[in-house]
């Protein structure tokens, strides 16, 4: 998808191409990417599992740790693996993208927060002795 | 495919470079416009930037549909009914093994596609079997622990735990096993019709769609196995 920037007009200079056409490109800066990824990606993954198996923080705090570093990954996919970028080219996969975080956060919190509400007021309903 | 191509977006781009004021260039936007990046006056988006738009969108869909599986599976995760909780269900050594196979696999097709940027028949071919093999493992292995909890009696009709439990990594792993049906419908066009323009373009959604299951996959090991193991 970012390939085309590669390909973007310098002043003076038409490009040869048409839109649709697709470069013929080295391999090697998309090579270094997937690298850069798989390293961070590895080091994020082994923090995660080693965090939850050695608890070395304080208790309470370990599932925040988790999703930090859940995040973090998430992160690394999509700008390494997925390429998303700031570029041209990716605006729209960009807005797209807040738009769908968006949604998943009003998905996910809003039911933890009306589901949890909910099982409170439940069980105080079922707690006063007849 | 050697149209002049749109010779009026060409006009455009020019007209707004030369321009001594830069007149309605906003703060927003590249200060250079760009061909084909369907953005401002440059004209029309190119086809492989479209497809991948309209590939991303339907993964953001699919991300929201799971998003409502992990929803439910934190709503109903203590909704034991008196049967096994979560962490009496979980192996934490498989899912490091699972986690391993799905991250080297999205590191592998990757690889795929940067050989096929560089149109390379051969190492496009042995990165996507690569591919497909790191992925049969990791279904395999989600298999063996399905099958293992059912041995013991741990079944989604169990509780609504389970139920949330298995909807939500049974989803996942059918979508991987899904990937890999397309992966496998992959080789044989590659190899038969070669690098031909919509062959990339599916390629290309191809490996969109398998990098997002690793994301998803992110989720799950850290919300359900990593917080499951800790609670």
């Amino acid at each position: 998808m970012s390939t085309e920037q590669k390909h973007s007009l310098h002043p003076g200079e038409w490009q040869d191409s048409a839109p649709g056409d697709e470069p013929e490109d080295s391999p090697g800066h998309w090579i270094r990417s997937y690298l850069i990824g798989l390293g961070f990606a590895t080091a994020l993954t082994i923090a995660s599992f080693w965090i939850a198996a050695a608890h070395p923080i304080w208790g309470p705090a370990l599932p925040v740790a988790l999703i930090v570093l859940a995040i973090a990954q998430m992160g690394v996919h999509l700008v390494f693996f997925l390429h998303v970028t700031t570029g041209p080219d990716n605006t729209n996969n960009v807005l797209a993208l807040a738009f769908g975080v968006l949604v998943v956060g009003l998905v996910v919190l809003g039911s933890i927060w009306i589901m949890d509400h909910l099982s409170q007021n439940m069980t105080a309903y079922q707690m006063p002795p007849m | 495919m050697s149209v002049v191509d749109f010779p009026a977006s060409r006009e455009a781009i020019r007209r707004r470079r030369e321009d001594p004021d830069r007149a309605g260039q906003g703060g927003h936007g590249p200060s250079e416009p760009v061909a084909g990046t369907g953005h401002g006056a440059s004209g029309p988006a190119s086809k492989r930037i479209i497809v991948g738009y309209g590939f991303w969108i339907f993964l953001l869909s699919d991300i929201v549909m799971f998003s409502c599986f992990f929803a439910t599976f934190a709503v109903l995760r203590n909704a034991t009914a008196g049967g096994p909780t979560i962490r009496e269900i979980i192996d934490i050594p498989r899912v490091e093994w699972e986690t391993a196979c799905l991250l080297l696999s999205s590191f592998t097709c990757g690889l795929s596609f940067a050989a096929t940027n560089a149109r390379n028949l051969l190492w496009t071919q042995v990165f996507l079997i690569v591919t497909g093999l790191l992925g049969l493992a990791f279904v395999l292995l989600e298999l063996q622990e399905f099958v293992d909890l059912a041995n013991r009696g741990i079944v989604p009709q169990r509780s609504g735990f389970l139920t949330a439990f298995f909807s939500l990594v049974g989803t996942h792993g059918l979508h991987v096993t899904v990937g890999g049906l397309w992966l496998a419908t992959m080789l044989a066009q590659v190899q038969v019709k070669g690098f031909r323009r919509e062959i990339v373009h599916r390629l290309i959604c191809f490996n969109l769609f398998w990098h997002a299951l690793d994301i998803v996959w992110v989720g799950i090991f850290t919300i359900v196995y990593l917080l499951g193991s800790i609670a």
